[in-house]
């Protein structure tokens, strides 16, 4: 049902955990559906001053899909500036696992909302 | 596969050796079709009388009562439409037949109930259960009418093992019928109730009966329907007289051998079954002491003695069913037909369990073949992948609580 990089996310997830003091943070997901994700980020400013994500962690109430799609966000978006990691659509988290069952899609969507909800509260906290 | 473990036997079952041997000359020797008149056709026959005399004793029913069917699905359509859309029946009461469900039947009795409903076939009453998941008499009588034709409960539910009080039930419809001009015939799922339970149907009073050959040790595929004579069920396969008009279609011969082998072994099975439940309840007690905020859904009692049916928060039920496959161990969330299904359990949620509640529910069922070693490796696996997926959610499961408090629509896009 599940490729061998979605159980190896399952398996080993990286980047999980909280941060302290988040400068952003997301949460997104519905018991109903019983996937819940949450990121949180760090964000510093690189050499040309724009802001970027300096570090990354999720936690995920969920099922395999929900966190190794949880697991992949946070190594896609790692490093990466605001427009560069707002870029990041489902689709490219479903290609690096490999595949998802098509009833699993939603859990990539859900993990790109997080990402994104995330970055917004950023926004917001620095007006 | 054999240093895997098979905890999902309310999924399906191993074949016994003795079935598959009494099974085998059925395939091609007696391979004849059983309603022909030459001699190959005789002895297939004589594989499908005997079973059906098998199958007949079990129940204490009449031979000609035995149905051979493809499987529970199939007898359960079979009742639900044979007798809750049956025409003649509902021209007979003048009026649009009334079935009575229970919330926790299993989808095949669901649906086809649904179907009649949306159809204009038939009226439809689901019965709710208490938080043991089991149903009440007092509930039933509420929701009896004057046009109540059919009342279909299962026996013994394949997600919580809960057993329902079929004998109860029976005794009371019993008295209500006598003072009826419209008799309410009582249907049973007793699929998983098999193993375990007495389905002396005399004794439970019911009129139909559903079994199924692979939740028995035997082969998948065939089943048996008892029909008590002079209920109406509208046949639902049409172009053979075969199974006394009742359903047409060449037999099963090597399917019904076995399911008639399967059923005569089970009578000898009552000391491997106090093993079981020894095993189940050493797996309860252990899952309980060793894990914290772990919870067994529904009734200890009045329960199979081969289910364990757990709850664990602030983990997902699918997550644990993977976590522990990696480790060679087959457990399932509730049924198998709703594996690929994302909405939460009916049966956990008819038993008042909130939405998360239900997604972080893992079945365990046992078998014949469970062993000590197989509970004891559980025990050991179990704590920590519970563990593991704990840390990942970390608070999200009070954030989850929150959310279902403030009851979100149920259209949420998921």
């Amino acid at each position: 049902m599940y490729s061998d990089k979605v159980i190896s996310h399952f398996q080993n997830p990286h980047n999980m955990g909280k941060i302290e003091g988040p400068d952003g943070l997301g949460e997104v997901g519905n018991p109903i559906c019983g996937d819940m994700m949450r990121i949180y980020l760090k964000v510093g400013r690189n050499g040309k001053s724009e802001e970027f994500i300096e570090d990354i962690k999720f936690e995920t109430l969920g099922c395999v899909a929900a966190i190794a799609t949880s697991s992949m966000i946070t190594e896609l978006a790692k490093g990466k500036t605001f427009s560069e990691a707002l870029k990041i659509e489902f689709s490219d988290v479903k290609n690096s696992l490999g595949s998802l069952p098509p009833i699993k899609l939603h859990c990539a969507d859900l993990a790109v909302k997080a990402l994104r909800a995330a970055i917004e509260d950023y926004k917001e906290r620095n007006g | 596969m054999n240093d895997k473990i098979y905890l999902d036997y309310a999924a399906t079952t191993p074949l016994d050796e003795q079935v598959f041997e009494v099974m085998k000359p059925y395939f091609s020797q007696a391979f004849g079709n059983a309603s022909s008149v030459h001699q190959f056709g005789q002895a297939a026959q004589k594989g499908v009388i005997n079973a059906r005399h098998q199958v007949a004793e079990f129940l204490n029913c009449q031979a000609d009562e035995v149905i051979f069917i493809s499987g529970a699905t199939e007898g359960n359509n079979t009742v639900i439409k044979g007798i809750g859309g049956n025409k003649k029946l509902a021209e007979k009461i003048g009026a649009k037949p009334h079935i009575i469900i229970s919330k926790i039947e299993h989808e095949c009795i669901l649906a086809s109930s649904e179907r009649l409903e949306k159809e204009g076939m038939a009226e439809v009453a689901f019965l709710p259960v208490n938080s043991e998941g089991l149903v009440e008499i007092s509930e039933l009588q509420k929701n009896i009418k004057p046009n109540t034709i059919l009342v279909s409960i299962m026996y013994a539910n394949n997600e919580t093992g809960a057993v329902e009080p079929i004998e109860e039930i029976g005794q009371f419809l019993k008295k209500i019928n006598q003072g009826r001009e419209q008799k309410i015939y009582f249907h049973t799922d007793a699929s998983q109730a098999l193993n375990y339970l007495d389905c002396d149907v005399q004794k439970l009073g019911v009129d139909l009966l559903t079994l199924s050959g692979h939740k028995i040790y035997g082969p998948k595929g065939v089943g048996a329907l008892f029909v008590r004579q002079g209920t109406p069920v509208a046949r639902f396969m049409d172009g053979g007289e075969q199974e006394f008009k009742m359903r047409a279609g060449t037999h099963n011969t090597p399917g019904i051998v076995g399911l008639g082998a399967a059923i005569s072994v089970l009578k000898q099975k009552n000391n491997v079954n106090s093993n079981i439940k020894q095993l189940r309840d050493k797996l309860i007690n252990g899952v309980l002491k060793n894990i914290p905020q772990s919870f067994i859904n529904g009734s200890l009692e009045k329960r199979l003695p081969n289910n364990a049916n757990f709850r664990f928060e602030g983990v997902e039920g699918e997550a644990i069913i993977v976590a522990l496959d990696l480790e060679g161990i087959a457990v399932s969330t509730g049924s198998a037909c709703a594996a690929r299904s994302l909405s939460p359990s009916h049966v956990l949620g008819a038993m008042g369990l909130t939405p998360s509640q239900s997604h972080s529910s893992v079945r365990f069922s046992l078998g014949c073949q469970t062993t000590d070693e197989q509970i004891e490796k559980v025990l050991e696996v179990l704590p920590k992948i519970i563990e593991k997926l704990r840390n990942l959610s970390g608070d999200l499961n009070e954030s989850a609580k929150i959310k279902e408090k403030a009851k979100l629509p149920d259209d949420f896009g998921c």
